[in-house]
């Protein structure tokens, strides 16, 4: 296996671009070399992207943020505004793995590796995220939502690599959370995550919502019922018990050992509706 | 064709050759013999394998000795000051925080990067910090009291 260092995005596309499916692209690792590890990929070659500055910062002005896609989670969880603006992305992007995981793992690896229960990328988004993809016909801004269209499957074409994430700031009285449920308190895969974000009015009515499952679906899932049971009611009792139900119904998951189809049906239910809380509670402090 | 790396490992200006698979792992215990560093897992699950590289802890098994390049790597070896323990490698071995011993490197290590960012953590921060760490001897409890006494002893709080 060959080891390359790409150090801008152009040099990663030429790289990339010349073999088909062979070479595959760097960030983290973490489950890339694991996955090689166990023989799971025989890459011919690797292009390291992380020597590429717009994948490694965090850039932030008025507008919002652009968050490179193989920024670590340790490094997320260390800028001093994000956790502000975005608690619910970085939350769920400091679910991944151990503190040796956070040292490496990104949010664009998280995307691209397409695991139906990929923590970060229901928060995403909630948040409304856009990734913005380079490759061999240039560049393109997609919605995270479109990325990914089935388990270990994305829209990106060969040579095509996600460069940044783009969130802008959040309107005056908003707040997103994430919550995840695993068999244990660390170190596991989520049986059903979902992501809410919602903003609310001077008097406390919720007048934007956005709501992603994860877990549950051969791919994350947006949830519009769910976001419009909120969506002109205040996030309290029957409002919540229609996001619950919403979500519940729009939850698609398989049986598996880490829970039953019933078990994830009602836990994407209960989660969302106490994700939903935590939103409306950060979006009124 | 091997590859030419230059890397500091443990404060020390040093360089190797590797083949572009080889992880960093592979390096540090056969081609620098430094087998202080221990396998578990291999797949970053156990954490036996970790190590501080450019101050960020990492399992040396999901990382590629190439990306070292240029790189700071600080391994379980260079935690004592020549001759003196590290208090947390004191307080394991006074606490025998420690059976068969393969997972007490990477619990060195992990526990000296949470200590080098906070010196007073609650036992559930430690907790949570060491989660990546695996142990099948002691139970953890002992390691996390040894964690919690080192912390003390760098704050000066007892003797």
């Amino acid at each position: 296996m060959r080891y390359e260092v790409a150090n801008t995005v152009e040099e990663a596309v030429g790289m990339l671009g010349q073999a088909d499916r062979g070479i595959y692209p760097l960030a983290g690792g973490t489950d890339l070399l694991a996955q090689i590890r166990a023989g799971r990929v025989s890459p011919e070659g690797v292009v390291d992207l992380k020597r590429i500055p717009e994948l490694r910062e965090i850039e932030a002005d008025d507008g919002g943020y652009r968050i490179g896609a193989a920024v670590s989670g340790a490094e997320l969880g260390e800028h001093p505004d994000l956790a502000t603006d975005w608690p619910g992305v970085v939350e769920a992007a400091e679910l991944i793995g151990s503190t040796q995981i956070q040292g490496r793992a990104s949010m664009g690896g998280n995307l691209c590796n397409a695991s139906p229960a990929a923590d970060s990328v229901p928060a995403l988004i909630t948040a409304g995220a856009l990734c913005s993809i380079v490759g061999p016909a240039g560049r393109r801004e997609v919605a995270v939502e479109d990325v990914v269209t089935g388990p270990g499957k994305t829209c990106l074409a060969p040579g095509e690599i996600v460069a940044h994430f783009s969130l802008s700031r959040p309107q005056p009285r908003s707040g997103d959370a994430y919550l995840r449920l695993i068999p244990r308190s660390e170190m596991d895969i989520a049986v059903v995550g979902v992501g809410v974000a919602l903003t609310l009015d001077a008097d406390g009515v919720c007048i934007a919502c956005r709501v992603a499952l994860g877990a549950v679906a051969p791919t994350p899932l947006v949830v519009p019922d769910a976001a419009a049971a909120l969506v002109g009611r205040s996030v309290s009792g029957a409002a919540l018990d229609d996001l619950a139900t919403a979500a519940s119904a729009a939850a698609q998951p398989i049986d598996d050992m880490r829970g039953t189809r019933e078990y994830r049906v009602h836990v994407a239910g209960v989660l969302a509706r106490r994700a939903a809380m935590i939103a409306a509670e950060r979006a009124g402090s | 064709m091997k590859r030419h790396v230059s890397a500091t490992i443990d404060g020390e200006p040093l360089e190797f050759l590797c083949d572009d698979g080889q992880t960093l792992l592979d390096v540090l215990r056969d081609v620098l013999h430094k087998t202080g560093t221990k396998e578990g897992c291999g797949t970053g699950d156990c954490g036996a394998c970790s190590v501080q590289l450019n101050g960020r802890l990492v399992c040396a098994c999901l990382v590629l000795a190439a990306e070292a390049e240029g790189a700071r790597v600080e391994t379980v070896e260079g935690i004592a000051d020549g001759g003196e323990l590290h208090p947390l490698q004191r307080r394991f071995l006074e606490q025998a925080a420690l059976q068969c011993g393969v997972c007490t490197p990477g619990f060195l290590v992990a526990a000296k990067a949470l200590l080098e960012r906070n010196n007073d953590p609650s036992e559930e921060e430690v907790r949570y910090w060491l989660a990546g760490n695996l142990c099948r001897c002691t139970g953890y409890d002992k390691i996390v009291r040894s964690v919690l006494d080192a912390a003390a002893d760098l704050r000066g709080d007892r003797a």
